[in-house]
């Protein structure tokens, strides 16, 4: 065995084995900063050994017993109890390379995203551990200082340990809540991503991703990687080549990727669940070929199923859009009155944006002007605001 | 682990939850090993020493919405199970329940 090819198994295990190997370590001693360094010796360890001896059969398991083995070396020399000791020496290794419900990295995802923990600590721990991203990335990620964001995830693991939360996939009777709370920690990446930050839907999907091989028969994990994957496949069309944003009916739609729509077209089971019900509405324009052929009475129908089950005034608004379309300007524009009234989005500049082009689409230009003068002032990205821009120059010059 | 859960409700609001099946469910659990109700904040006392000079207040230190209005002491295999139980007192309902891990290696513990 040559040393390139000992080194590239070695990168390669770093890459496919280094969640499994940390999530069984952090099981086994119980202590996340030791399981961290033991597994970061171990790979070490492969660098050195692997060229001389060969890659062993399974890279893992060699992997996950070196790293064990270090920490119970430590653990020894250290002062710690000897029954503590005797636990972990009869704790369960993986049964194998397989995956399922016993997997150690579910349990690390489950303690990653305990609602015990601050939401953006939540966040943090996740990129860290689960995800393997430096603290560096996540600071320059969520524009925090490189020390603030450490300290974050050191207090995050200490209260793990301190204040007991399990390590373990929650039993039936919480799980439904807990998921949902591991699959608001994705969705957040994937948005944060979506609003710019690239490499983090990139790792929200590959968790998306993982989390669905981990658990195929929850239909709120298919559905939150199928809505992902369907507004990923749009990222390339999203914006022209000066940064514009370029809105879902104009997209060059030969440049959306439609192995991944496919992909997400796998994952739809028709439940009137909150992500289910938002891929598949992000499913009927991903399934159009022009714009002229979405379906909009069937998003319209679709978003009042949504409305019903995860009630939002953000639903109510591309419900009243989706109506306009289905039924007309006039329909959707008593939708988004109605919804003003309520003063439950005052701020969003989406409110008066979807009010402004609807007035366009009316003829009603100067009143048009004003509602995109409005979403301007409170537009929150700068492709956002040249679009509105555009409009507004639009409308004054139609009136 | 053991567990601190500070009964905090706004005092001032008469409740009523009667937190006796609690009680009885959760020592039949073994769950809970100690606590109390406290009489109200106007019969609080602070004391600080500064200086060596012991200084005595009347009420308690910071002005909040809630005080608390009790304790108990758990004894919970993880987070997971102090929450559920205090999640499962009456008042969860209205108040708010804090849950405190002790140190584990205190010397003095009884």
């Amino acid at each position: 065995m040559g040393e390139v090819t000992a080194r590239d198994a070695v990168v390669a295990a770093y890459h496919d084995e280094r969640l499994r190997v940390l999530a069984t370590l952090i099981r086994l001693t119980g202590d996340w900063q030791l399981a961290e360094e033991c597994v970061q010796d171990a790979f070490e360890t492969a660098l050195v050994r692997w060229p001389d001896e060969g890659v062993p059969r399974r890279p893992g398991a060699w992997l996950t017993t070196t790293a064990r083995n270090r920490a119970l070396d430590r653990l020894r020399r250290g002062s710690v109890e000897a029954a503590k000791l005797k636990e972990m020496e009869a704790a369960a290794m993986p049964a194998g390379d397989g995956e399922g419900p016993d997997d150690d990295r579910l349990r690390l995802i489950f303690t990653c995203c305990h609602p015990a923990l601050p939401f953006e600590a939540r966040v943090a721990l996740t990129l860290r551990t689960v995800a393997g991203l430096t603290t560096e990335d996540i600071a320059q990620a969520f524009l925090t200082p490189v020390a603030t964001m450490g300290q974050r995830i050191v207090r995050a693991k200490r209260k793990i340990q301190e204040a007991g939360i399990p390590y373990r996939v929650p039993p039936p009777d919480l799980l439904p809540e807990r998921l949902a709370g591991v699959l608001a920690v994705i969705y957040l990446l994937f948005n944060a991503g979506y609003g710019g930050r690239g490499e983090l839907a990139d790792e929200a999907i590959r968790l998306g991703r993982l989390l669905e091989r981990l658990m195929p028969t929850e239909t709120e994990v298919r559905g939150l990687l199928a809505l992902m994957l369907l507004h990923h496949s749009r990222a390339a069309a999203r914006t022209d080549e000066t940064g514009t944003l370029v809105p879902l009916e104009r997209q060059d739609r030969t440049r959306w990727r439609h192995e991944l729509i496919d992909e997400a077209g796998r994952l739809l089971t028709g439940t009137a669940t909150p992500y289910q019900l938002q891929a598949a509405i992000a499913a009927c324009h991903a399934d159009a070929a022009t714009p002229g052929e979405t379906d909009w009475g069937r998003i319209a129908g679709l978003y009042e199923r949504l409305a019903a089950v995860a009630p939002s005034p953000f639903v109510q608004l591309n419900r009243a859009v989706a109506v306009a379309m289905a039924e007309g300007p006039p329909a959707g524009l008593a939708l988004v009155d109605a919804l003003e009234s309520t003063g439950a989005l005052a701020g969003y500049h989406l409110l008066p944006a979807t009010r402004a082009d609807l007035l366009r689409r009316l003829g009603r230009h100067g009143e048009a002007a004003v509602s995109y003068e409005r979403a301007l002032a409170l537009a929150p990205t700068e492709a956002e605001r040249r679009y509105l821009r555009r409009r507004l120059d639009e409308a004054r010059a139609g009136s | 682990m053991k567990y601190l859960m500070l009964v905090c409700v706004d005092e001032d609001v008469e409740r009523d939850a009667d937190p006796t099946p609690w009680i009885e469910e959760m020592d039949g659990r073994g769950v809970r090993l100690a606590g109390n109700r406290l009489r109200p904040v106007r019969d609080s006392t602070t004391v600080r020493r500064r200086n060596g000079e012991v200084l005595v207040a009347d009420g308690p230190f910071a002005e909040t919405k809630e005080q608390i209005g009790g304790f108990d002491i758990l004894e919970c295999a993880d987070l997971d199970e102090a929450i559920e139980v205090a999640s499962k007192h009456p008042a969860a309902e209205f108040g708010t329940l804090e849950l405190r891990p002790l140190w584990e290696d205190w010397p003095w513990e009884r």
